[in-house]
């Protein structure tokens, strides 16, 4: 069953085609990873899809209601959340805080009423902080609770920016290369997670990805994708196993002799 | 270092940390009211001034120092305050309903102001609001049958219910009861999401956006906010000095006000304290200075001016990060008192890698 | 044809002062592109410029030509001073520390300048080769002086954009602008790309004060006119030299239709005005280019 699909997404820059006509079909609760080589687009989908940029052609639907009248910050609030290939997070703030931050869509204070903290702002802030609490259970980030993000090593930020965009209590989880900068080990530990997500939160998750073995290993569906234009879309065995695919990655020459 | 062992999660919101920390501030404030029984009333006078500058710094804090958006024009709001609350009070409404509106008034311009500009960026937006200023200040000037124009006007004793604010100790107390009230709002925002709503956008406006923060409203809400307590501020001062024209609001004076809270530290409440506890008291202490030095020097009108200006330049080279970022560091020199080591906080100079064009 | 007549006159008057602002933008523009910061000290290095150029006519009673090139080396010089001794210490540091500490700067001349024997407070005049020189053209008058500021400005943005395009030191520059930590890399000394831009723009400064001098006279207060040309080299978009003087221009001939054909008042403030309607219309000035960060 369709639960987020893009229909004929195009979009260019200047003379530059970055999406041609793009289409996919990412299903309630599975884990659909996006591939290709560097500068094939795939970024550009989670911007169009975030709507920093406005789509030439076609249209993203997420259950049926499509994306495209919506402004930024209205994406989050119809349960998309995502995270970034270079990490953007709140560097000043403890971790907790940016956790909490996540919470900002189920506001429901006006800034009059939190001038006076009145007894529901506070009722809001402890259910924030108890959500808060969760995730930081779920991964494992207890030792860096109260730390500022600034002073944290790359890995455990990125995990702070997972936790973040699980605070907001998504339908639909957008990660943009999540395992770029991990070590063997986080790398695990974030295919472990992402397991749970699917079996535990009911979270569909849309990835873009390099690396292959950790695709294999999590992910139930691929779209390959090089020069904005699809090459595949199908079972991850399937897809990571296509001549075209192989080219795109490898080149002409490398494919014929191997 | 101390360790809280937290039972609740009320522990996480509350107002004060650790209960000796509210003991401090508690006596902090004790000793604000015992001040004017041992100090002479010009001292008292400045003292007023500190508090008056503080409410407009706290102002502009929550909107340069921790929504990231920088304003060159703050004394225009604080202009649209005094005139407000100076006209106001001059046609009989009681000061108690003339201050809160002469905040409002300010937060209704900023946001007439604020909602066109606000999408602009650092530096445009400093230039921006130093024009709504300057334009402000024009229509002060030309609007003569409310504003009296370069006339100026006077501005009557504050009365509440009665009771007259007519001495330099009743003033005093007045500002300081302002103060504090608008330190306890500020800090309420804060730690609520409206205030990490604000933090989010000054360190990444693209992931606050993705989190759902509506940047329009949200940069919005801080102009109109720190327009309110700049407005306060405003109130304040006219009935301080009693007399307002155009010329007391000008682009020097939003200059210093953005000054103040740089100095102070910015992104703490403290800092826009401090800052005015700065700028208030360092032409005093010039002043005093000036009878040690010799009198070919002392009679220069230009002396003190200087003297801040050079002032000014040392405490950036000395501490960039403000006083609030010196006090940081001092409190964490005698927390870990042997631990400590000069390069605790040293940080590495980086090179500017913006990709500018 | 009378109205023609005034109309060109406000116009051409326009244009000498808006020369004016662009060289004062040109100084901030320069600055701001290699150190991302406004210089307030602007106005009050073209007010120190103006001082010395009338110490050195009336005082030392040299020819206008010997103390205008003694006041630009004059001027370069406490432009590199102030960067060795204030600015380059600051290398690194938040930029809003730094703009701060410019305008430490500005406090510290204005006053430094009032305190000095035979310059002070008052106002002052000095003659110029152009003085009392008008071209008549029909109706039209031109006074030299007002052509000496154009021809010069010309020059000057001239001399800068060579400078830029085509000589080693000024591509250094202007890849230092882009990014600094790349520049170092290949080599370029950073410390001597920012003490040579203080260098320029303050004998820019320089030159903008003995050209204002005859115009609104030598006093402590003509720095204040870097206030008007932040909103020119804003409307260029803070980046381009060639913005900057547009920018000057626009502001320049504004204001002097404003002073002469609307109600008193209106020639303040109509450059923010035109300012503030260009940034709703386009956040990045005229010539500045948008910058969306990638994400």
């Amino acid at each position: 069953m369709a639960f987020f699909q893009a229909q004929e997404i195009s979009i260019s820059f200047g003379g530059l085609k970055a999406l041609d006509r793009v289409s996919f079909t990412v299903n309630k609760g599975e884990i659909f990873s996006i591939i290709g080589p560097n500068g094939a687009g795939k970024t550009t989908i989670f911007n169009c899809i975030n709507r920093f940029y406005d789509l030439d052609e076609g249209v993203f639907l997420l259950d049926g209601k499509s994306l495209s009248s919506a402004k930024t910050h209205q994406i989050a609030d119809m349960g998309i959340a995502r995270t970034f290939q270079n990490i953007e997070l709140f560097k000043n703030m403890t971790v907790l805080d940016n956790l909490i931050l996540g919470r900002h869509r189920k506001r429901r204070s006006n800034i009059l009423t939190e001038m006076f903290f009145f007894k529901p702002v506070q009722r809001q802030e402890i259910n924030s902080r108890e959500k808060a609490e969760e995730i930081i259970d779920f991964l494992d980030l207890e030792a860096h609770r109260d730390q500022l993000v600034v002073n944290l090593p790359y890995g455990v930020q990125k995990t702070v920016e997972l936790g973040r965009a699980l605070a907001m209590e998504p339908t639909l989880l957008l990660l943009d290369e999540p395992t770029s900068g991990l070590n063997m080990e986080e790398s695990e530990d974030l295919a472990f997670w992402l397991d749970d997500m699917k079996e535990e939160l009911g979270i569909t998750v849309l990835m873009v990805e390099h690396n292959m073995r950790f695709v294999k290993q999590t992910t139930d569906r691929v779209l390959a994708i090089d020069f904005g234009q699809t090459i595949i879309e199908g079972e991850t065995n399937e897809v990571l196993n296509h001549p075209d695919v192989m080219r795109a990655y490898l080149g002409e020459e490398n494919v014929c002799n191997a | 270092m101390r360790f809280l062992m937290k039972t609740d999660y009320y522990q996480d919101i509350r107002l004060f940390k650790y209960r000796s920390t509210f003991f401090w501030y508690l006596a902090l404030v004790l000793g604000c009211v015992l001040l004017p029984k041992i100090i002479d009333e010009y001292m008292l006078s400045q003292l007023t001034f500190i508090c008056i500058y503080a409410v407009a710094g706290v102002g502009l804090m929550l909107l340069t120092g921790f929504t990231g958006q920088i304003s060159m024009g703050h004394a225009a709001f604080l202009a649209i305050g005094s005139y407000t609350s100076a006209v106001l009070t001059a046609k009989g409404v009681p000061f108690l309903l003339a201050l809160p509106a002469s905040g409002v008034t300010a937060a209704l311009v900023g946001i007439v102001i604020g909602r066109p500009i606000l999408h602009l960026t650092g530096l445009y937006l400093a230039i921006a609001t130093m024009g709504a200023a300057f334009i402000i200040e024009e229509i002060l000037v030309r609007w003569e049958s409310v504003t009296n124009g370069n006339m100026g006007m006077m501005v009557d004793t504050p009365t509440i219910f009665g009771f007259g604010f007519d001495t330099e100790i009743r003033f005093f107390y007045l500002s300081l009861v302002v103060l504090i009230l608008v330190l306890l709002l500020a800090k309420n925002i804060l730690r609520s999401p409206t205030g990490r709503a604000f933090i989010a956008i000054r360190d990444s406006e693209i992931a606050a956006e993705a989190m759902g923060i509506n940047l329009a409203s949200f940069k919005t809400q801080s102009f109109a906010i720190s327009a309110f307590f700049t407005g306060i501020a405003g109130s304040l001062y006219a009935h301080k000095i009693f007399f307002i024209n155009p010329e007391s609001y000008t682009i020097m004076q939003s200059i210093e006000l953005l000054a103040i809270v740089i100095i102070g530290g910015l992104g703490s409440l403290h800092g826009a304290v401090y800052g005015s506890i700065f700028f208030i008291f360092l032409p005093q202490l010039i002043i005093i200075s000036k009878d040690y030095l010799p009198s070919f020097v002392q009679d220069q009108t230009g002396l003190q001016p200087a003297l801040f200006g050079l002032l000014i330049i040392l405490v950036m080279l000395f501490e960039p990060m403000g006083i609030y970022g010196r006090w940081l560091k001092t409190k964490f020199y005698f927390e870990w008192f042997p631990l400590y080591k000069k390069d605790s906080f040293k940080r590495e100079k980086k090179y500017q890698k913006a990709e500018r064009h | 044809m009378e109205f023609f007549n005034e109309l060109t006159q406000t116009i051409l008057n326009g244009v000498a002062i808006g020369c004016i602002y662009g060289m004062v933008a040109l100084g901030f523009v320069l600055i701001y592109k290699s150190t991302e910061v406004i210089n307030f000290a602007q106005g009050e290095l073209l007010m120190l410029g103006a001082f010395i150029s009338y110490s050195l006519i009336t005082q030392l009673h040299l020819s206008y030509w010997t103390a205008l090139v003694v006041t630009i080396l004059a001027m370069g010089i406490v432009g590199a001073i102030l960067e060795r001794v204030v600015l380059r210490s600051l290398v690194g540091e938040p930029t809003y520390a730094i703009v701060i500490v410019t305008i430490g700067i500005s406090y510290f001349i204005r006053s430094i300048v009032s305190m000095i024997p035979g310059w002070g407070t008052d106002t002052y005049g000095f003659r110029t080769p152009f003085t009392d020189k008008f071209l008549r053209w029909g109706d039209v008058v031109i006074s030299y002086e007002y052509l000496s500021i154009v021809v010069l400005a010309l020059v000057l943005i001239a001399a800068v954009f060579v400078f830029f395009g085509y000589s080693r030191m000024g591509t250094a520059m202007r890849a230092t602008s882009q990014n600094q930590l790349a520049a170092v890399y290949m080599g370029i000394s950073v410390t001597r790309v920012f003490s040579l831009t203080w260098t320029i723009a303050a004998a820019l400064g320089g030159i903008g004060g003995i050209l204002l001098a005859p115009i609104t006279f030598v006093h402590m207060n003509m720095g204040f006119i870097g206030l008007k040309a932040v909103p020119a080299a804003v409307l260029g978009g803070f980046t381009s030299p060639p913005g900057a003087i547009v920018g000057g221009l626009i502001i320049g001939i504004t204001e002097s239709l404003a002073g002469v054909y609307l109600e008193e008042g209106w020639k303040d403030i109509a450059a923010w005005i035109i300012l503030i309607a260009v940034l709703i219309i386009r956040p990045q000035g005229l010539f500045g280019i948008q910058e969306k960060k990638k994400v």
